[in-house]
């Protein structure tokens, strides 16, 4: 087959999409995560509630749970930031907004990730 | 190359509400609300972090009528989101795109979403609440 890619391309290694393939291919990644993870964490609140603080404390106590836990809000945080980011592209025409929008998405979900992974630490050793 | 009054192409507000369209528009909105209702779920995740006295705060406002009904909204969005998800993920693989089957598997979903929904706040309620 005929190869149609601009040299410079070949040599920079990215195509007119730039770095687009990455951005959609861990938005499924971490789709199928969140898909086999959500009925596993539904159940487990729905069962469990939130007014047994022991009961709750216990469950992280388990580093299987701890750990299953963490993998889950990491793949949603990044769930989140890839598809908030898609919205602003699509939706927030002012530049000055929508790069101030992109930027305070991407440091509120690391944070939220980082955060989140604390709080599950904390509990497991804790525990 | 500008020139005025020429025809645009057919917007989005010529078209009546189809079964596609919506369920897709109600993906996206779905999506933005779970995006930042997670971050409320990290602050339940932190509030348990931080000890019994604490998390006693979290709790008076989850089991209020309006955490109630801010976990009732959030969970019909998650199954929404999670059944429509997965019918993007078979679009994605290549699948499931005959015109019949996408009305088929978009009717699907919302009686998927109903029905665990209500599954899920049967349990909850049979325990007493959450």
């Amino acid at each position: 087959m005929m190869n149609y890619r601009d040299p410079i391309a070949t040599a920079k290694g990215l195509g007119s999409a730039k770095s687009g393939f990455g951005h959609w291919w861990m938005q499924r990644l971490t789709a199928i995560v969140l898909a086999l993870l959500t009925p596993f964490a539904v159940y487990c609140l729905a069962k469990y509630g939130v007014s047994d603080y022991a009961q709750l404390k216990a469950l992280f106590a388990q580093p299987l749970f701890s750990a299953v836990l963490v993998l889950y809000v990491l793949a949603l945080f990044w769930h989140a930031r890839l598809g908030l980011q898609v919205v602003v592209e699509d939706y927030i025409h002012q530049p000055a907004l929508e790069i101030s929008l992109q930027i305070a998405i991407k440091i509120i979900y690391s944070l939220a990730s980082v955060a989140a992974v604390l709080a599950i630490a904390r509990l497991a050793l804790s525990a | 190359m500008s020139s005025n009054n020429r025809p645009l192409s057919p917007h989005l507000q010529v078209y009546n509400p189809q079964i596609t369209s919506v369920l897709s528009i109600v993906h996206r909105i779905t999506g933005v609300i779970l995006a930042l209702g997670s971050l409320l779920t990290l602050w339940v995740l932190i509030s348990l972090s931080m000890g019994p006295d604490t998390f006693a705060v979290t709790q008076v406002c989850l089991q209020s009528i309006f955490g109630q009904l801010a976990i009732f909204a959030f969970s019909l969005c998650l199954m929404y989101h999670l059944f429509n998800g997965i019918r993007h993920l078979f679009w994605d693989a290549g699948k499931g795109y005959n015109i019949q089957t996408v009305t088929k598997s978009g009717i699907s979903v919302l009686v998927l979403t109903i029905l665990s929904t209500a599954s899920l706040w049967l349990l909850a309620l049979s325990k007493g609440g959450l």
